[in-house]
């Protein structure tokens, strides 16, 4: 019988031949990752668990990205980063990478990728739901707790049930005004919120194939909104040339059998479809931008893990040279090698921090930032009754801030378009 | 473990998100400090819309005024609870408010875990949903070795899913004293 790409990597992982979907394996893992608010219970539990014999199980599988909550006056949060510091001096962490430094990277997916951590045919953990991020480059990903994380962090082992697959196949290659963020939110709304809970999202077609590694990490960040364990997209020269040029030669490319065994498959042609949102409050709330294009705005924001990478802002930039915003719309570059890449990356000549500046964006530093709200001096958090377009991942009620505020989940090419406009606006009108 | 779970029920509606379980706030405060993590107890359930938090009715807080511990001992929700982001102070905000277990039709996988290999509570399945027949308030009685739970407000019984594959993590009271009764660590 065949077998999915998913429980292949798993089976890999575990040191067996076969396994059977729903059975309890344990799983090696190759890469631990964690940040400035989990890190520190992970760190809390694992002394408090192995006591004085605590030792990381191998330290450069070990990875620390603080991240949430950087740009802050919060003394909590601030103690949340020494911690993480002390830790790394005392343990002698080398990937931990520090705030207040030229290290410091940001978003912890997105720097993952950055800093060669998504290896084809690995198993990486992370005390992060988002962790699942990384399954776009055919390894197998997903975010756990703060005691999972610690027992990791002292076995490098986690129980995992061996979950069903779900297929998700595009075909054709996108039209200029979509985005990998419409396709994920097209599935969302398709099968809602609990649609993939203990399963595996897996995306083909030729669709996702043609897609770069920023808008695959995309797809698979948001498969955690579906309740999956993971999402993956098979590894190919994309992903090969991506993975070489961080100097990964060490990897193992898998591909799911033709007659491996699916929960379900949904196919999408991708020239029917069209750019959509989520609307408030939840991500599985689907609309096609043209159906509730008008509504009044006070806010946009272009960040986080699943929209705040090169591409994003490139797509945003496209839409956005030569136009000024007509609300305040903040611009937060995922990790700082974004933030250079804006810098570098020109359209007609003008560099992309240009074309924000010149529209009226307001540019914020590195970080989750407002994905999240997080404290009261968080760069773009929303607050009171603010109505919110956001390139971002979630939009519970006060996800990004105020209880009372609403937040609409779109690409960045239609959140782009809303700012210019003021209201939320169908992309197709400016490209 | 005990098998005997007593309490009145807290109850509340599908999809309930760890943003509304814990507001990522208050994800600041130490987890281990005795004092200062009782504020996970007080801020437990606070984000839950008032209209949908204690139903049928709604209005019903979790917890009252300065308390961190909630007179709910059960929570009892729909399907997808805990879904959203992986904090595990969701699970532990819930047992520092005195939860002991939750009784939902179906858990986000993420938050199910936290809460069986954390110890901190028990996350039970139903094949049923039972936040339409049960009310905040009642008195209910979880049998974990039957896996029957009976509403004495009502007189009326249901079945629980059993735990399957964690019993024997729950049992150990969550993942690392199941690895050291298992010799693994």
């Amino acid at each position: 019988m065949g077998m999915t790409i998913t429980e292949k990597i798993m089976a890999k992982s575990a040191g067996k031949k076969n396994i059977s979907i729903g059975e309890s394996i344990w799983l090696n893992v190759d890469t631990l990752m964690t940040h400035d608010v989990c890190g520190p219970p992970v760190i809390g539990i694992w002394k408090n668990e192995f006591g004085e014999k605590a030792k990381i199980w191998n330290k450069d599988k070990l990875v620390i990205f603080p991240d949430h909550y950087i740009f802050t006056a919060n003394k909590h949060a601030n103690r949340n980063v020494d911690i993480l510091r002390q830790f790394a001096k005392e343990n002698d962490v080398d990937n931990y990478y520090d705030v207040g430094t030229d290290r410091y990277k940001g978003v912890c997916h997105v720097a993952l990728a950055e800093e060669g951590y998504n290896v084809p045919g690995n198993v990486l953990i992370g005390t992060d739901s988002n962790t699942c991020t990384s399954g776009a480059f055919g390894m197998f990903a997903t975010g756990v707790g703060n005691t999972d994380g610690a027992f990791i962090m002292g076995t490098g082992k986690i129980w995992e049930k061996v979950p069903e697959s779900m297929k998700f196949t595009f075909n054709g290659e996108l039209p200029e005004y979509l985005t990998a963020k419409d396709l994920i939110l097209t599935i969302l709304g398709d099968i809602t919120t609990d649609g993939a809970t203990y399963r595996a999202m897996e995306f083909d077609g030729s669709g996702v194939f043609s897609l770069n590694m920023d808008e695959r990490m995309t797809l698979t960040n948001m498969a955690i909104e579906a309740g999956g364990m993971n999402g993956i997209i098979a590894a190919d020269s994309v992903t090969e040339e991506y993975v070489k040029s961080k100097g990964i030669t060490d990897y193992e490319i898998f591909n799911s059998d033709n007659d491996a065994i699916y929960h379900s498959k949904y196919n999408y042609d991708v020239s029917k479809l069209e750019p959509v949102v989520a609307k408030p409050h939840s991500p599985d709330n689907k609309d096609t931008v043209r159906n509730v294009a008008g509504t009044k705005l006070t806010k946009c924001y272009i960040g986080s893990c699943t929209g705040g990478k090169l591409s994003d802002f490139k797509m945003a930039a496209k839409i956005l040279i030569g136009n000024k915003v007509k609300i305040p719309t903040f611009i937060v570059p995922a990790s700082t090698q974004v933030a250079k890449e804006l810098a570098e990356e020109t359209i007609d000549g003008v560099s992309l921090i240009d074309i924000f500046k010149n529209s009226g964006c307001d540019i914020g530093q590195s970080s989750c930032a407002a994905c999240l709200g997080g404290p009261d001096d968080t760069f773009g958090r929303s607050v009171d009754k603010d109505v919110v377009i956001s390139t971002t991942n979630r939009n519970f009620p006060g996800r990004m801030g105020s209880k009372k505020s609403e937040v609409y989940l779109a690409s960045p090419l239609t959140v782009a378009a809303s700012a210019i406009n003021g209201v939320i606006t169908d992309p197709r009108d400016f490209l | 473990m005990e098998n005997i779970i007593k309490g009145k029920a807290f109850v509340l509606g599908d999809n309930i998100h760890t943003d509304q379980i814990i507001p990522a706030e208050h994800l600041v405060y130490s987890l281990t400090d005795e004092e200062e993590s009782k504020k996970y107890g007080h801020f437990a359930l606070s984000s839950v819309p008032i209209e949908k938090s204690g139903l049928p009715n709604g209005g019903i807080k979790f917890i009252e005024g300065d308390n961190y511990i909630s007179e709910y001992k059960i929570i009892i929700g729909g399907s997808n609870f805990g879904c959203g982001s992986s904090r595990e102070h969701a699970p532990f905000a819930l047992q520092k408010a005195g939860v002991l277990a939750i009784v939902a039709e179906s858990y986000a996988r993420i938050f199910y875990r936290n809460s069986v290999d954390g110890g901190f509570l028990v996350p039970l399945e139903t094949p049923e949903k039972l936040n339409n027949l049960v009310s905040t308030g009642d008195e209910i009685e979880i049998d974990l070795s039957t896996y029957f739970l009976t509403n004495k407000t009502t007189d009326k019984t249901y079945t629980l899913n059993n735990l399957g594959n964690v019993l024997p993590i729950v049992e150990a009271g969550g993942i690392f004293d199941y690895a050291r009764k298992n010799n693994m660590i």
